[in-house]
């Protein structure tokens, strides 16, 4: 894992010294709330509904041990002892006071972290595969990238005031678990003919009110580029994306206006230009920090094992529980003698992503003495830990099964994105996560939810597509009718690497209506359905119809 | 009035501004003075032949690359910030640095207040309007809030990735 070295801890404790200095001109009525909007929201403090929430960044979703310890002791200290992971693989505290914030962002940083660029119209925290250095399928790393971005994106000083604010994720698996084509620039890695790493560079994808899947500005881009590629993209973005706006103020909207073949012209031409400015010491980073970057890398603590493991046999084939959980919530490693497990933040009936501080420092533990010591947020709000022997399985599940924490739905119908909603968002239309929750409770039974298989439920309070309801399999968006809570169904949407959008499946229902309809399109899903399709599947081939009819058939 | 601050050997100083701001509208003012982009395309030679220090105001949504053939007669940029939250002015600050090479003045004007500083130090800006009265004293303090950075910018600042080395 990257540590952080003296440099980088020295830019934190500025910036944390500089926060202090602006609270305390806003305490001592020196700044309006006004004034002290732009400020607090470039260190990733919003006034919410209630209170004042502190999103905390944790750059490409990694962390160690004592960092979540140290959010679980925020949690009980300075909030009411949870936090929310977020779909850009951040964490929220949402019942934070004002006054506390410089103190919790001292001590963010005597563990490496902080609060910048997680608000603000600049480069929000990069996300990339939490099954990084984990998963057989990858090409390259993608952390050595992410934090290569993380570095150039951190207080950039042209790009830090730009028209909205922008995403970056990064995917080194042709699976893609970033959902890269719905960001503001995708990243995938891959290798030319002669075996050369590249990306292929995909701008303009987006949620929102405007949904678009990105279109791809350059089939490959040699790896070592980047950091100067990216300059240009973001330099034509500042120039020339709509500011008159905020609706249309995203990347998307430039891409589509001028079309992406006129777009990635201008691209080119900057970036040509870009290093004509920059003469011999170019503009990219040199060879030695990518090394130095990939080295912090580099697998690390393995042993060596035999691919199967009689301890994790015997546990599976004696314990149905355990089997199941296997079946869901362990995934292939590289390594022999490994596996990947994710940590289900969706517990029947609990708010999706939630975390309390004793299950953050459950996982903390389990990750130090079984985990090595790595931890990831997924942008699908859960918790993975990466290397995980075979044989520590049984004694990990025990320990994460206690907590609550080893709910067996990963991708399945009760793994549900929702974003905070009415109950916390002052943008929010409608509520998303009790909507979660009833969803939730319909498909508690667990081998009913297997039988339903992979089924990626997405819920956004409002057009701003928090929950990023345009890429789910089934999409629910809340709208406001009247003063009245109604959600918008959508289908057949994706943020994989097969991407696309939803179709709207029909009028808005209200909300108590909004469980039932879903368990109406899953009947309709298995009674439709052809061997190994999957939801999506099975609605690509038949279309809207079935599901159109069976959920307002009440109403013909 | 507003206050000037220069910035002089990393020094930031308030300084008596030689330049007079004429807007499109105003009667022309004797001595130096600083023009909108389309009154100095119509009166700009006039008035550097007749000896005097000409500058440029450009808006945000003009780009530097209209002043190209003329940056060698000009003294000063200034660039302005409708609202701070409009960053266009960044680009056009690093282009006339690093693409045009221009050696005169580039002025922050409009909303520019002192959380931009170290940002507007970093595109090559040297001399700032504050639209938040700050003195010299905290515009130095701002612009010397970090001690490391992590890109190459127009200050030719090292980066942290050259420090490492």
């Amino acid at each position: 894992m990257y540590e952080y070295d003296s440099l980088d801890r020295q830019m934190l404790a500025d910036r944390s010294a500089e926060f202090r200095g602006q609270v305390a001109r806003r305490l001592a009525g020196e700044l309006s709330e006004d004034q002290f909007k732009t400020l607090r929201l470039m260190n990733g403090l919003y006034l919410q509904l209630h209170a004042y929430m502190l999103r905390v960044a944790v750059p490409y979703g990694s962390m160690n041990p004592a960092q979540l310890r140290k959010l679980a002791w925020i949690a009980r200290t300075y909030d009411k002892g949870y936090g929310h992971f977020t779909t850009r693989t951040n964490i929220q505290f949402h019942w934070i006071k004002l006054k506390d914030t410089p103190d919790i962002l001292d001590e963010l940083a005597k563990v490496d972290m902080h609060a910048i660029q997680t608000s603000g119209n600049c480069i929000r925290n990069t996300t990339t595969d939490p099954y990084a250095g984990a998963t057989a399928e990858e090409i390259d790393d993608p952390r050595v990238w992410a934090e290569a971005i993380r570095q150039w994106s951190t207080f950039h000083p042209e790009f830090s005031f730009l028209p909205r604010k922008f995403k970056i994720a990064v995917t080194g698996a042709p699976k893609d678990r970033t959902a890269a084509r719905v960001h503001d620039i995708g990243l995938v890695l891959k290798r030319d003919r002669a075996g050369a790493l590249g990306f292929e560079v995909i701008v303009g994808g987006g949620m929102g009110r405007t949904p678009y899947i990105g279109p791809t500005v350059r089939e490959f881009l040699p790896a070592n580029r980047l950091v100067s590629y990216l300059e240009a993209i973001l330099r034509v973005y500042n120039r020339h994306g709509r500011r008159d706006n905020i609706y249309k103020a995203r990347i998307k909207i430039l891409v589509s206006a001028l079309g992406v073949e006129e777009f990635g012209r201008q691209v080119e031409a900057e970036w040509e230009r870009i290093g004509q400015d920059a003469g011999e010491g170019g503009a990219d980073l040199p060879d030695t920090e990518l090394a130095r970057i990939r080295a912090a890398f580099a697998a690390t603590g393995f042993e060596t094992l035999p691919a199967r493991s009689e301890a994790f046999e015997t546990a599976r084939a004696g314990d149905p529980a355990f089997a199941r959980f296997v079946r869901n919530n362990v995934k292939p490693h590289k390594i022999p003698g490994y596996a990947i497990v994710e940590v289900s933040l969706k517990a029947i009936g609990e708010t999706p992503g939630d975390a309390t501080a004793e299950q953050m420092e459950v996982v903390a533990d389990v990750a130090e003495r079984y985990g090595l010591g790595d931890i990831r947020v997924t942008h699908e709000q859960n918790l993975v830990l990466p290397h995980v022997k075979l044989d520590d399985l049984p004694v990990v599940w025990a320990a994460l099964d206690a907590a609550g924490l080893a709910t067996p739905n990963i991708n399945l119908v009760s793994d549900i994105i929702a974003c905070p909603g009415l109950d916390y968002c002052a943008l929010a239309n409608a509520r998303a996560i009790p909507i979660a929750q009833h969803i939730a409770e319909t498909f508690a039974d667990p081998d009913r939810a297997e039988e339903v298989g992979e089924l990626k439920i997405k819920i956004s309070g409002c057009i701003n597509a928090c929950g990023h309801h345009h890429v789910g399999h089934i999409g629910i968006l809340g709208v406001d009718k009247k003063g009245e809570e109604f959600y918008q169904l959508t289908l057949g949407g994706s943020g994989a690497e097969d991407a696309s959008l939803g179709t709207i499946l029909g009028p808005a229902l209200p909300y108590d209506r909004v469980a039932g309809a879903v368990d109406t399109l899953v009947e309709v899903y298995l009674r439709e359905r052809k061997d190994g399709e999957r939801f999506l599947d099975t609605f690509r081939r038949t279309g809207v119809a079935p599901f159109k009819e069976a959920v307002y058939a009440d109403a013909h | 009035m507003p206050t000037l601050i220069e910035l002089t050997d990393s020094l930031a100083r308030t300084a008596d501004d030689g330049f007079t701001h004429v807007a499109d509208d105003e009667d022309l003012a004797a001595g130096d003075v600083i023009l909108s982009l389309a009154r100095f395309e119509t009166e700009g030679d006039a008035l550097l032949s007749e000896g005097r220090r000409v500058g440029v105001r450009l808006r945000s949504d003009e780009e530097v690359e209209a002043l190209a053939y003329d940056l060698p007669r000009i003294s000063v940029v200034a660039l302005e910030f409708p609202k701070y939250r409009d960053g266009r002015a960044y680009t056009n600050a690093r282009l006339l640095r690093e693409r045009f090479g221009f050696k005169g003045q580039v002025r922050a004007v409009g909303e520019v207040l002192r959380e931009q500083a170290f940002f507007m130090l970093r595109c090559g800006f040297d001399a700032f309007e504050p639209a938040d009265a700050a003195s010299a004293n905290e515009w130095q303090a701002a612009l010397g809030r970090y001690r490391h950075v992590y890109q190459r910018a127009a200050d030719g600042r090292t980066p942290a990735f050259l420090e490492r080395e």
